[in-house]
This record gives C-alpha cells, sequence and structure tokens, in this order.
C-alpha cells in the first residue's frame, strides 16, 4: 500500500492553516477552507522514436476560500510562511469585499459531517516519478520502433503524460484532509503519408488514461505487444477503406469510444452547476434541468449510469472531494429516467438535496474549487452478450473502435463523433473498415435507440486528462466505464462530402 | 527571504554545470470576477511564480535537452532545480531541434528594464468596472434579461537569461471581458467580448444595451432547415476559425505530409493560392493594442516550438500575403534543415483586406439572402486531411432578408474547413480587435474583420442555446 510522499508531508501545511483560518475568523468570515497542493507532472513527447521533448514540472501553492458576509472571496499566494497565508487570507476577504457590489445571493454551504484527520492514498505499484528518465524514454522509443518497422508507417508519435497530485485541506469547521493520487497516460499513433496522392491517416492506442502507477506500462493490466502489432495493419487496411455511405446504421459502440460520448452527453449534462446556469456563458447550459429531475427519459430502459468518486484507478475517484466532503457512489440515470446530478455543497444546500456528493475540484492550487465531474459509468448488464454477441444482431452497420473527434453544443443536445476505426458489418459479420464515418445525433434520441448493453466481460473504464470546465479555465482528470453497447438507426455522416469534395 | 527573479535567473545560471542553460522566471498576478444570472459566483486574487530551467548537455552525436520548472523556489531549492535539469538532460540524448542558444545583439527586442521589479495587478484594477457591473445587473433586471460573464486581468513578467549572456523581459498584461445575456426562460441568448490591456476601454453598460437589443431582434424566431447558407462571420468567429489555421500552419508537420498545408507530391503549400481575395494573415509583436513578446520563450520543444530558440527575436510575419500561403511557423533548427529563414510562433494574429470596409451592419445591409452569426463553439478538427472543423452555433443566428435582419433562426453544427473557406469568401469588412470566443484561453490577442461567406455549411440543426 503505498503512502504520502514524506516530501510533501514536510511542507508547513498545518501552521499555515492555523493562521490563515485564524485571520479568516478574526476578519469576521462565517466559513473558511485552506488547501495547500503540490502537483508534480512530466510530459515526455518522441517524435519518431525520439525525444521531441521532456518536461518536468512540480507546483506548490496555497489557497484561502472564504464565506465573508454571504460573500465568496478566494485567494492564493505561493511563497510558504504563516505571515503569507495570514495575508492571502486578508485577500480573500479583500476580494470579497470588492464583489459584494455584484453580489445578490447570500452563500451558504450544505452541512457536511466533519473528519477531523484522515489520510487518503490511490491505489498503484510503481510511483513514475520513482523510474529514471532514460527508462522511460528507452520504453516510448522501444514501442515507437515496432509501429515504424511496419511497412506502411512513416512516422510514429509517442506521448506519456505523468501527474502526482498530493492535497492538504483544513477548513473552519474542523475537518483535516491530506490525500495522495497518481495519474498516467501513454498514447502511441502511426502515421500513413500517400504522399503521390496528398493523402495521410493516422491509427492511435486505445489505451486509456488510468489511475495507476508505471506499471501499466510494463506490467499485465494492458495488452501493448498485441495492440502495438496490430496498429499497422489497422492502419494500413483503413488507407485502402472504401468512403462510408451517409445514412442511417445500426451500431455497435466499443467502451473504447463510447466513454467520450458518455463523457459530453451525460456527464456534462449531469453537472448541476450547469443545469442551474452557472456555466451558460462559457461551458454551457443542460437540457436535462432541475425540474426534470425524476421525470425526464433519457434514454432506453437498458440505460443505467452511476457517478462516484470511488472506483479503482478512476481518474476522478479520491478520498474527500476540496470542501472536505467524502466522496460516494450515486444513480445518475435509472432505467433511463434521470434521477440524479453531480453537486458541490453549495448548490446542494440551494436545491434543498440535504447534502453534497463529493464533486468538487481545484485543478491547482491557484484555482477556486467548482463542481467537477465524478467517474460516470454506463452499467453492463448482468449475464449480458459480448461485442461479438451484438455484431451478431446487426444486418446491416458499423463497429465503432476507439476515439477521435469530438463536438457538442452548448446545451449537450446535437453531438458528433468520430473514431480510430469504423468496421462495416453484414449480416451479422464484420467485413473490413470504412473511412470519413463521423457519428451524429441528439442525445436523448441517441440514447432511446440503446437497444442492448454487453456483460461485465465487455466492460472497459475509459477516460481522459483534458477535461475543461470554468473560468478562469480549470482542466480535470476523469474516468468513464462503459460495455459493447448496440443502438438501432444512427445518422452516419461522410466527412468528405461534409467538407464539399 | 523570497529572491527577485532577476537574483533567480542569476544564481541559476551561476549553479549550471552543464554545456548551456536557459533559465525562465516568471511573475503571474492576476484577478478574476465571474458572474451569472445578475450575480457573483466566483472570483479570486492569485499570485503565483515558477522558475524553468533548461539543461544542454554535449554528447557525442549532438547536444541533449530536457526541461525542469518548479514553483515557488527558494535558494536552497533552486541548487536541486539545476541539478534535476542536468540529470533529465543526460538522460534525454541528442535533440534533433539542437541549435547553438541566441547570442545577444545590439538593441536586441526585450533587453530594457531588466532590473526592474514584475508588474502585477490585483482585484483594485476593477474599481470602476465591478460598479459599471453592478448596474448593468440592475438595468438587465429592469429589463427582464440575465447576465452571465467573466472579467480576468492577468499580468506575467518573464525574465529569460541564458549563458550566452542574454537578458530579456517581457511583462504582458491580458485582459477579456465576456457577457452573455440572456432571456429569463433561457431561450434567447446573446453575447460579447472584449481583450483590454487594462480595462480602462471596457465600457460595459454599453456592451449590456447591444445585448439587449440582439435579444430583442431574437422575439421573432424561425425555425430553418439545415444547408449550404450565404453566411455572414463576425470578427469574434472568424477569429477562432483563423487560430485554428495558424495553430495547423507548423512547417515540419506541413513538410512531412501531415497537414492541410501539405502539398501533393510532396512538400509545403507555401506559394499556392488559397483565396482569389486580396487577404492577408500576419503576427506582429508590435500591433497596436495587440503587442505581445517580441523575443520567444517557450519551455516546451514541439514541430512548432523550439527550447533552443529562446530569446530568438519574433519578427513581424505574413503567414498568408494578399491570398497566398506565404510562411508557415518555422523553428531555427527546422528552418535550418530544409534552407528557410526561421518564422517563430508570435502571440498574435490579424486578418486584413486591403479592400476591407464596414463592419457587420454594413454587411447586412448589403444582403439579399443569408444567415447571420455570433460566435461559434466547440470547435474540433473532424479531418485533418482537409482541416475540416466542426462546432456549433451560438448566442444568435439571424436570418437577413432584403438587407436586414428579419428573425432569429435555430442553431446549427456547421461542418467547415477554414482553409478550403478562403476561396469561397465574398466580402471583407474592415479590421477590427476581437477576441475568439472559443480559444480564448490560448488566444486572445486578435483582430479580425467579418467576412461573408458563400455556401458555409450548416451541416444539421443543434435545438441547444
Amino acid at each position: 500500500m503505498p503512502e504520502i510522499d514524506p516530501a510533501f508531508l514536510a511542507l508547513p501545511m498545518r501552521p499555515l492553516a492555523d493562521a490563515a483560518l485564524s485571520r479568516a475568523r478574526e476578519l469576521g468570515s462565517e466559513h473558511a477552507d485552506f488547501r495547500l497542493e503540490r502537483i508534480r507532472s512530466q510530459d515526455i513527447n518522441l517524435r519518431d522514436a525520439k525525444l521531441e521533448g521532456s518536461h518536468t514540472g512540480e507546483v506548490v501553492g496555497f489557497a484561502v476560500r472564504v464565506v465573508h458576509q454571504g460573500t465568496w472571496g478566494f485567494a492564493a499566494g505561493v511563497d510558504l510562511t504563516t505571515d503569507e497565508a495570514a495575508r492571502v487570507a486578508e485577500r480573500a476577504v479583500a476580494v470579497a469585499k470588492v464583489s459584494a457590489a455584484v453580489n445578490s445571493e447570500r452563500i451558504e454551504l450544505a452541512d457536511e459531517p466533519v473528519h477531523p484527520d484522515v489520510t487518503w492514498v490511490s491505489s498503484y505499484d510503481v510511483n513514475p516519478f520513482d523510474v529514471p528518465d532514460r527508462d522511460k524514454i528507452a520504453l516510448l522509443a522501444d514501442y515507437s520502433e515496432r509501429l515504424l518497422a511496419a511497412d506502411g508507417v512513416d512516422h510514429a508519435d509517442a506521448i506519456l503524460r505523468q501527474f502526482l497530485e498530493n492535497k492538504f485541506y483544513a477548513d473552519t469547521a474542523g475537518t483535516v484532509t491530506t490525500q495522495q493520487r497518481i495519474r498516467l497516460e501513454a498514447d502511441l499513433e502511426a502515421t500513413a503519408v500517400d504522399a503521390a496522392h496528398g493523402q495521410f491517416e493516422t491509427m492511435r492506442t486505445c489505451a486509456p488514461p488510468v489511475g495507476r502507477g508505471w506499471e501499466y506500462l510494463t506490467g499485465g493490466t494492458w495488452d501493448w505487444d498485441t495492440e502495438l502489432s496490430r496498429v499497422p495493419e489497422w492502419l494500413a487496411e483503413k488507407m485502402k477503406a472504401p468512403s462510408v455511405q451517409s445514412g442511417r446504421y445500426d451500431l455497435v459502440i466499443d467502451p473504447t469510444n463510447l466513454w467520450l460520448t458518455i463523457h459530453e452527453s451525460i456527464g456534462h449534462a449531469t453537472e448541476l452547476d450547469r443545469a442551474l446556469g452557472y456555466e451558460a456563458a462559457y461551458a454551457g447550459t443542460s437540457f436535462a434541468t432541475f425540474d426534470k429531475l425524476g421525470a425526464l427519459r433519457y434514454g432506453s430502459p437498458v440505460m443505467n449510469v452511476v457517478g462516484d468518486r470511488t472506483v479503482e484507478h478512476g481518474l476522478a475517484s479520491i478520498g474527500y472531494d476540496d470542501e472536505g466532503v467524502q466522496t460516494q457512489t450515486w444513480n445518475i440515470v435509472k432505467d433511463g429516467v434521470l434521477v440524479g446530478y453531480q453537486t458541490d455543497r453549495r448548490m446542494a444546500q440551494l436545491m434543498g438535496l440535504g447534502r453534497s456528493n463529493g464533486c468538487a475540484y481545484a485543478d491547482s492550487p491557484g484555482h477556486i474549487p467548482v463542481q467537477r465531474m465524478a467517474n460516470v459509468s454506463l452499467q453492463p448488464a448482468p449475464g449480458g452478450p459480448s461485442t461479438e454477441e451484438l455484431i451478431a444482431g446487426v444486418d446491416r452497420g458499423i463497429y465503432v473502435v476507439g476515439d477521435r473527434s469530438w463536438s457538442i453544443d452548448m446545451q449537450r443536445y446535437n453531438f458528433q463523433f468520430t473514431g480510430q476505426r469504423f468496421f462495416q458489418i453484414r449480416g451479422g459479420e464484420i467485413i473490413g473498415q470504412l473511412r470519413d464515418v463521423a457519428y451524429q445525433a441528439t442525445t436523448t434520441d441517441f440514447w432511446g435507440s440503446l437497444e442492448a448493453v454487453g456483460g461485465p466481460q465487455t466492460f472497459l473504464l475509459g477516460g481522459a486528462f483534458n477535461c475543461g470546465k470554468a473560468q478562469p479555465g480549470q482542466t480535470a482528470a476523469v474516468s468513464h466505464g462503459a460495455p459493447a453497447t448496440l443502438f438501432r438507426g444512427i445518422n452516419i455522416l461522410n466527412t468528405v462530402k461534409e467538407g464539399g469534395r | 527571504m523570497t529572491s527577485t527573479p532577476q537574483e533567480t535567473v542569476e544564481r541559476a545560471l551561476g549553479l549550471s554545470k552543464a554545456d548551456g542553460c536557459v533559465v525562465l522566471a516568471t511573475e503571474v498576478a492576476e484577478t478574476n470576477l465571474r458572474w451569472a444570472k445578475n450575480t457573483l459566483t466566483t472570483n479570486g486574487e492569485m499570485r503565483s511564480r515558477r522558475v524553468a530551467v533548461i539543461s544542454l548537455v554535449n554528447g557525442a552525436t549532438g547536444t541533449a535537452s530536457a526541461v525542469v520548472e518548479r514553483s515557488a523556489v527558494d535558494a536552497d531549492a533552486l541548487e536541486s532545480l539545476v541539478r534535476a535539469a542536468e540529470q533529465a538532460a543526460r538522460d534525454a540524448g541528442p535533440a534533433e531541434d539542437a541549435m547553438p542558444l541566441v547570442e545577444p545583439a545590439d538593441d536586441h527586442p526585450g533587453s530594457a528594464g531588466w532590473s526592474e521589479g514584475p508588474a502585477g495587478t490585483s482585484v483594485e484594477v476593477f474599481h470602476t468596472f465591478a460598479p459599471e457591473l453592478s448596474e448593468a445587473f440592475s438595468r438587465a433586471a429592469a429589463a427582464d434579461r440575465l447576465l452571465f460573464g467573466f472579467a480576468e486581468h492577468i499580468v506575467e513578467s518573464t525574465f529569460l537569461g541564458t549563458s550566452t549572456g542574454l537578458r530579456l523581459r517581457h511583462d504582458q498584461p491580458t485582459g477579456r471581458l465576456e457577457l452573455n445575456a440572456k432571456s429569463p426562460d433561457f431561450s434567447r441568448s446573446a453575447w460579447a467580448g472584449q481583450g483590454t490591456r487594462d480595462f480602462a476601454d471596457v465600457d460595459v453598460l454599453a456592451l449590456d444595451a447591444a445585448l439587449g437589443q440582439r435579444l430583442d431582434w431574437q422575439r421573432n424566431h424561425v425555425e430553418l432547415e439545415p444547408g449550404r447558407y450565404e453566411t455572414i462571420l463576425p470578427p469574434a468567429a472568424v477569429a477562432d476559425l483563423m487560430t485554428g489555421l495558424y495553430w495547423t500552419a507548423t512547417a515540419r508537420d506541413a513538410d512531412e505530409g501531415r497537414t492541410v498545408f501539405s502539398k501533393k507530391g510532396g512538400g509545403s503549400r507555401i506559394g499556392e493560392r488559397l483565396t482569389d481575395v486580396p487577404i492577408t494573415l500576419r503576427s506582429d509583436p508590435w500591433a497596436p493594442g495587440l503587442q505581445c513578446a517580441p523575443f520567444l520563450y517557450t519551455t516546451r520543444s514541439s514541430s512548432d516550438l523550439s527550447v533552443f530558440d529562446n530569446g530568438a527575436p519574433c519578427a513581424a510575419a505574413e503567414w498568408i500575403s494578399g491570398g497566398v500561403l506565404a510562411n508557415l511557423t518555422t523553428t531555427r533548427s527546422w528552418a535550418q534543415r530544409t534552407g528557410r529563414r526561421p518564422t517563430l510562433q508570435v502571440d498574435n494574429l490579424l486578418l486584413e483586406s486591403p479592400d476591407g470596409a464596414g463592419g457587420v451592419d454594413d454587411m447586412v445591409a448589403g444582403t439579399g439572402r443569408g444567415l447571420l452569426l455570433t460566435t461559434l463553439w466547440y470547435i474540433r478538427v473532424l479531418d485533418p486531411q482537409t482541416l475540416l472543423e466542426t462546432g456549433l452555433t451560438r448566442d444568435g443566428v439571424y436570418l437577413v432578408e432584403g438587407g436586414e435582419v428579419t428573425a432569429a433562426v435555430n442553431n446549427f453544427r456547421f461542418n467547415e474547413s477554414p482553409v478550403d473557406m478562403l476561396a469561397r469568401i465574398g466580402g471583407v469588412g474592415r479590421t477590427e480587435r476581437t477576441i475568439p470566443r472559443e480559444f480564448t484561453d490560448y488566444f486572445t490577442r486578435t483582430a479580425m474583420p467579418a467576412l461573408r461567406v458563400h455556401d458555409f455549411n450548416m451541416s444539421t440543426v443543434s435545438k441547444g442555446v
């Protein structure tokens, strides 16, 4: 069981928290919280098996958030002294005072149990920051060389991203949490160039980003050998594949693709701050407004979606959120009906929900926590079919694998996605790839056409590091699990025709 | 005791045992207000500091580089940072973009004012804006509309030192206001955005009044089918499309056959006419109101940037000249490998035409039947081969008939290539400062005209508002 990095524990978080919280109390704030974070990061990029760039970063800083006479105030600093902690608390109160002129909604937070001094560490074997850089570069070079050695591959790009995130939180109610988590992502992409015809095409690995350590790249959790050996074949087949004929098709969607559709059309649409309008000028709102809770038919009866911040290796998983709330698991869609949202303490109080389900998150010490996405996952059917059995049930359709382009409107109705591979299905069998495919739908129509979900043997936790929201912009990592799925009659576009060619 | 950024740069360079070293010390001060439904939602005043050490280590087969960057480095921790960068460089192996570090020159851009402190900002930058915003909330409430939005002011002071003796600084103020007005039922929505260096030029009451007019236009609503429409793109929408084009315009990727700017048969499309309209797309660090760093600083190497180019002057550059693709961003090393001159990425973008005249209103007046957009949203590349992009119209699509706005219409999902689109430009307005609504987190300094585009592909209808 990993333990919290002693170098983080050596930072003077407790005296700084005492200085900040006592200053905020003296200045009359009704609530104050203090958060000190250290985020270590490393990106390594290889281009054609040669190192293109490496960047190793470490951010340390702290923030004080107050509710002062009913108005938020937030300030952040980087000098780890008690004087600076007190000064930042004063600035948070000053920000609240300037902001009071434009505030007409008295801020109150839902009550939460106090957790006096708790610790949480994510599940991993090898801290990637303990692995020498040369070993990482050598492994990525080996993986790249395997792609480049294959016929038809002209370029190989490799990206490795790693994070070690430590958070210390203390508030005036008495909750104190100390946490650590690790996440890692590796992408290998092969490019084929047909210069004579002025054409190029790419094929990327589908290994999802995960809350695991370096063992993810070397151990048995993802079959890199098989995937790297097949990427060049798939790419060569894609280069020669026929262009799709636009129209309606049945789709069998692999979890390597569907996780992103879940993210955009369910994950964001069931964020309560969006539903209430707090993101209206930027990330957008939601068609799934609060008045529809318990009534909106989101999809077919086989659709069951759960939110959680607890699943092992999940990117949004943590013990306690950035408001000191213990994380939970809850239903968002039950038997096709909207039954839950993702919340934080302020919204839970505002909407009379009793308590928060623990979705407050700030991506760095310098940013204010906002409601961010839990791991939102589509549930498999116990004893449900395999991917092959779902494909066997399709006469004319497409099997969609891997994510690529994505876009959805500001109210989460109209979306359009592409993928890594689109396999044509005829008479229940795969007969080869298609090119130039995009699928487009309106959220509730799409989920309403969900005919079947696969069994637990088809379930995979996908995800992303780069979910954006809020102003100033914040980035969050989140996982989405899905089984293989069967949708009937989905609109397929031909992207070349869309471009007017 | 906290060191000044200049002291940090000198000390780190002094500690370096590598064959070459670049140190970037950055001080950031920022403040913001965010609001929704005529009231504040979040706010903040933040300070941060980071120090990046880029070590260069010569080996038998070339020079290696690595970047290690940390925040809030005190004097004691600086040595461990320098050593970590050196170890990372030794682990890295030869860098493909290796070049000699930039040497100081007379009048090197950025060499003035080295010893002065960081510029900074605080929440007080909103001292006149906040009361005006409060007044705007009152007027909006009285007129039955809701205001949403964000105001932000960031001042980033960068101090760059190299082992070759360069000492450069740049203070970059970046401010923006985004204002969104909606009807109480959220069925009507309008947007305005503005880039600013100091908020002195922001008139939020005027912007609110203009949005009120747009919401009034939207009281008459008609549904339109998808299709290819004559479309007027206001400057903010043009800014997003041109920013996407600019980010793709890298020489190396094009030369390798991997982008829309790759030529059939090999090489890049430099020299190819993209449109008969004499538009020029350019960057200029000294463009009035859009001033940005006149020298390059970066902590990342990729196809469009190289850490070896730190301190190199960023010259004004034309990417498209009179409708012809003229330059692609080219690092010093790629320029050397391909026998070109370097054209480094610059942090602003301007689109102009010598014939450009009039604003959106003039363009509407000259339109028989077409669509007037407000902004574009959720823009993603659909097909890199043609730079086909998809996205949504947002916060106001209007039907123009007989030179007048006659109704508001539903939103659309568009599928269009900003490169192919250039050949279908049917009119260019005067260039004015704007911000790209989608990409404004990453790129704010733009000046664009409104464009009239024939046959803009509105692929499907979006019910979203």
